[in-house]
């Protein structure tokens, strides 16, 4: 630290200039999390930056809008409760505080879980089984109808009753509106929590998750904490404490002010947008598409021939053109699936989609011309022929792969 | 040609102005969501007017969290609002500037590390997620030690003063530890280290001393803890280390009080968490949690992951989350350096102090928070006969102060305070104005009879006030101290 202070400009251009440096949020195509919103809700934002929002009886109106949140939330995933019921559910920082109040053991390995091998592996001793609606390798949907039919009959065979919790971080606000017959929620009888992001296809900035709970009675009351610091009784149950409240209000206002044709409209055009780069990507006859039509709005694809160059390569180049797409391994038993993934978010146009599939066709371009000035140099100059070439690349990219593998790359978002 | 008009104005909607629109007129949505969209300036205005009923963050003296932040800040924090901090390789100025926090703070708590060497710790949400993951850390180790040695391994506990904040017990609740905690007693509002060494034993997984206790702001002797420990230590053999929950603390007696030693200088505090948007002068949602070295956050805790594209170690309970409030932290380190948190922290003392005379000369309430401490001033009155202090809290409402009125945890529960914590935004006049307005209070509290008075007023008029009369009067106040304290954990407090 140091020891003087600085005039304010100082510290705030310094500052300033260093994060020019950053990426920019808006290209960063390897997250789902939202990166722009309406100038209007920017305001509300800025003037609540300073309330704590675990201040609930100074904040009274505060509070009242994360309830109404969880409401809307709740009905949106068909809680069984009546219009004027107040839904049980919290907002938190992300899904990842969600999933662990949900007390949620997610099974890792499974890229897409299948419902049958799932089941058979559930015990005594199983808590619950977690269904993920909307994989973040593929954007896949898992099979949550067919999960709740077969442990449905295997908890009448067993009488042990094990629940489900869906981690729709991701799908929770993109199947409502494009895909609304898809049961995946509490229409399901053995669905007894859910959670989502805010911050994800909500369209929130970063720092809001939710969690629902089916009925009061999926919530043990212990885990509820009162506390009477602020002069009144305050239950709470969160991980965190104190934090900002501008996300929940950045969340209400995009409810009342998008409302349910509002999202949908903005699904349908994240789709959209998904079918253009993925015919001009099939256009260049070099890639495989992963991802499947129905799920997220997102494009996984990968090479169809890495022996010469991987996705990892391109990924790299693309960032000179300030894209940040990202390359990775599947999760065991895939690991020899190399990917690229592009996450279509509500700020990513037609245009821009346009734009990213003429720079890929010129990264690729690129890499092609300079494989084959390789190849022939090497051919004129009788040194290491074409295929010695090749296996040294393999090679390397076996080593890139492995170094990278070690580093548990089955652990995702 | 006929002209065509539209049937509704539906698409005049952008020239109405917002309070002409349908749209304050309709009931606003509470239990599901609406099926239409509503123009951005309606939302806005909606939800803007509803939010003025709201209590001025400023104002709430009950709270320890910044409420101000210069506006160059401002400036930096909403440009980095779409930022996810978590995208370390897509942001990575972002990322180097929380190591360079960590760095700083780690050396401010003296931790025993070289020139350039790089300090262990994370930013975190705050004080919570901290000192979780500072428990994890305790816990795991204590496991693999003793499943080393041969020993059970399933009954961990923490020792705890039960001043604690809720935060603590939510970790032993969460994540299966028991918790122990030393009872307070009137006049001793914090943990007292030599019970805290007695209730130490072989699964005890760490002693947790606070920094600036929440109810009255004071410090709790660390140096003490750790001589006692340290002989016991010596006996035993446990090898019990100590953590400090340092969330107010930590900003404050670095710059306040430096001789002190509570913090790395102590060879048992293995970790300290303190809450950069307490005394660290930064909005709501930054906490740090820094650990002494390498070897006491097991590897194992850490996660790598790649699916951004680029390893990632993480150790933290929340993923993805806001980028502002660490640049923001950074901009505070360098903006001000030592001596600018240095003089906000002497203002704050010396604002405590003129609000602590103040209250004294009125001559009616008794001073529970020491001068040594966060700077804070907790009191109660000396008389409680006619009125109390939640009395007290709600009239001061009326001015626009929030000044909260609880009461202490096990064993001291009959002691009722108000508390006012002075942040940085708490100038002089604001203090002298509070100072008035609580004379105020007071003046009016006298006038009127406490509503039980009355009734003894109108049994005086029939004959004799009785002894049945004032009987009454005594139920009723303790039947109300007893329903605030027995409100579940009333004495969880922040």
């Amino acid at each position: 630290m140091p020891d003087q202070p600085i005039p304010k400009d100082a510290a705030y251009q310094i500052i300033n200039d260093e994060l020019m440096l950053d990426g920019n949020p808006r290209l960063n195509l390897a997250s789902f999390v939202t990166t722009w919103m309406e100038p209007e809700c920017d305001k509300l934002i800025m003037s609540s930056i300073n309330k704590n929002y675990v201040d609930m009886d100074e904040y009274p109106v505060t509070t009242e809008l994360q309830n109404r949140c969880v409401n809307m939330i709740a009905r949106l995933f068909h809680a069984p409760i009546g219009e004027d019921d107040t839904a049980v559910g919290v907002g938190t920082v992300g899904s990842s505080e969600a999933i662990m109040l949900a007390e949620v053991k997610v099974k890792e390995g499974y890229y897409v879980m299948d419902p049958v091998k799932a089941v058979e592996l559930v015990d005594e001793n199983t808590i619950c089984v977690a269904a993920i609606l909307g994989s973040t390798m593929t954007g896949e949907f898992e099979d949550v109808k067919l999960l709740n039919e077969l442990l449905t009959k295997k908890n009448e065979e067993t009488g042990w009753n094990v629940p489900i919790h869906v981690d729709a971080a991701s799908g929770g606000f993109v199947a409502p509106f494009l895909y609304p017959d898809l049961e995946w929620d509490f229409r399901l009888p053995l669905v007894k929590s859910i959670n989502v992001s805010g911050h994800k296809y909500g369209l929130v900035y970063a720092g809001v998750g939710w969690v629902v709970w089916r009925t009061k009675d999926d919530l043990p009351d212990e885990l509820v904490f009162h506390i009477n610091y602020l002069g009144s009784d305050q239950p709470t149950f969160t991980l965190n404490f104190s934090k900002g409240s501008s996300q929940i209000i950045a969340q209400y206002y995009q409810f009342i002010r998008l409302g349910f044709e509002g999202y949908r409209d903005v699904m349908k055009n994240c789709n959209g947008n998904v079918t253009v780069l993925k015919e001009g990507l099939e256009k260049t006859g070099r890639f495989n598409i992963i991802s499947k039509d129905v799920g997220i709005p997102l494009l996984a694809f990968s090479l169809k021939d890495s022996s010469r160059y991987t996705v990892f390569d391109i990924s790299e180049s693309l960032r000179r053109f300030g894209w940040i797409v990202p390359a990775y391994t599947m999760p065991p038993d895939a690991q020899h699936i190399l990917v690229l993934r592009v996450v279509i978010r509500e700020d990513f146009s037609h245009s821009l989609a346009d734009r990213l599939i003429a720079d890929i066709v010129k990264v690729v371009n690129e890499m092609e011309d300079a494989q084959s000035i390789a190849s022939m140099s090497h051919a004129h100059d009788g040194t290491p022929s074409d295929r010695s070439t090749r296996e040294m690349q393999r090679g390397i990219t076996k080593y890139w792969r492995r170094f990278v593998h070690g580093k548990k790359t089955s652990s995702v978002c | 040609m006929v002209l065509s008009k539209a049937v509704q104005s539906e698409s005049d909607i952008s020239l109405h102005s917002t309070f002409a629109s349908r749209y304050v007129r309709a009931v606003l949505p509470r239990f599901k969501m609406p099926d239409n969209s509503i123009p951005k300036e309606a939302a806005y205005q909606i939800i803007n007017d509803e939010l003025m009923l709201d209590g001025n963050p400023r104002l709430n003296l009950a709270s320890f969290v910044t409420t101000w932040m210069e506006p160059e800040c401002n400036n930096l924090m909403m440009a980095a609002i779409n930022k996810n901090y978590v995208d370390m390789d897509e942001y990575p100025v972002t990322t180097e500037l929380q190591n360079r926090c960590v760095n700083m703070i780690a050396h401010l708590f003296n931790a025993p590390l070289g020139d350039s060497e790089t300090a262990v710790g994370v930013g975190t949400v705050g004080s919570s997620e901290a000192i979780m993951l500072a428990g994890l850390a305790f816990k795991r180790k204590w496991q693999n030690k003793m499943r080393a040695q041969g020993k059970p391994w399933d009954k961990p506990n923490i020792v705890t003063g039960a001043n604690v904040q809720v935060c603590w017990e939510k970790f032993a609740r969460y994540f299966e530890v028991e918790l122990k905690e030393v009872k307070l007693r009137e006049g001793y509002y914090v943990m007292d280290p030599d019970k805290a060494v007695e209730m130490v034993d072989e699964n005890t997984i760490c002693v947790a001393a606070i920094l600036g206790s929440t109810l009255n702001g004071e410090f709790e002797d660390v140096k003490r803890l750790n001589d006692l420990l340290v002989e016991k230590n010596a006996e035993t053999g446990w090898d019990t280390p100590i953590h400090v929950d340092a969330a107010s603390g930590g900003f404050i007696a670095p710059f306040l009080y430096p001789e002190l030693e509570w913090d790395f200088r102590l060879p048992l505090v293995k970790s300290i968490n303190v809450s950069g948007h307490k005394y660290g002068l930064v909005y709501a949602g930054i906490g740090w949690a820094i650990w002494r070295s390498k070897e006491d956050l097991p590897d194992e805790l850490i996660f790598h992951i790649n699916y951004l594209g680029a390893d990632q170690p993480t150790f933290t309970l929340n993923f993805s989350k806001g980028s502002s409030q660490v640049i923001a932290q950074y901009y505070q380190l360098i903006r001000l350096g030592f001596e600018g948190y240095k003089c906000i922290m002497e203002n704050c003392q010396e604002n405590a102090m003129v609000l602590k005379e103040g209250l004294e000369k009125t001559g009616r309430f008794n001073i529970i928070s020491k001068d040594n401490g966060v700077p804070l001033v907790a009191f109660s009155l000396k008389d409680h006969s006619q009125h109390n202090e939640f009395e007290i809290s709600d009239m001061l409402r009326r001015f626009g102060w929030i000044v909260p009125a609880y009461t202490m945890p096990p064993d001291a529960q009959h002691v009722t305070v108000l508390r006012v914590v002075i942040r940085e935004d708490f100038s002089r006049t604001l203090a002298e104005r509070l100072v008035t307005d609580i004379s105020k209070v007071l003046q009016e509290l006298d006038t009127l009879p406490a509503k039980l008075n009355a009734k003894m007023a109108v049994s005086a008029e029939n004959g004799v006030v009785t002894e049945h009369d004032m009987e009454v009067q005594k139920k009723i106040t303790d039947a109300w101290r007893k329903f605030v304290a027995d409100k579940k954990k009333t004495n969880g407090v922040c």
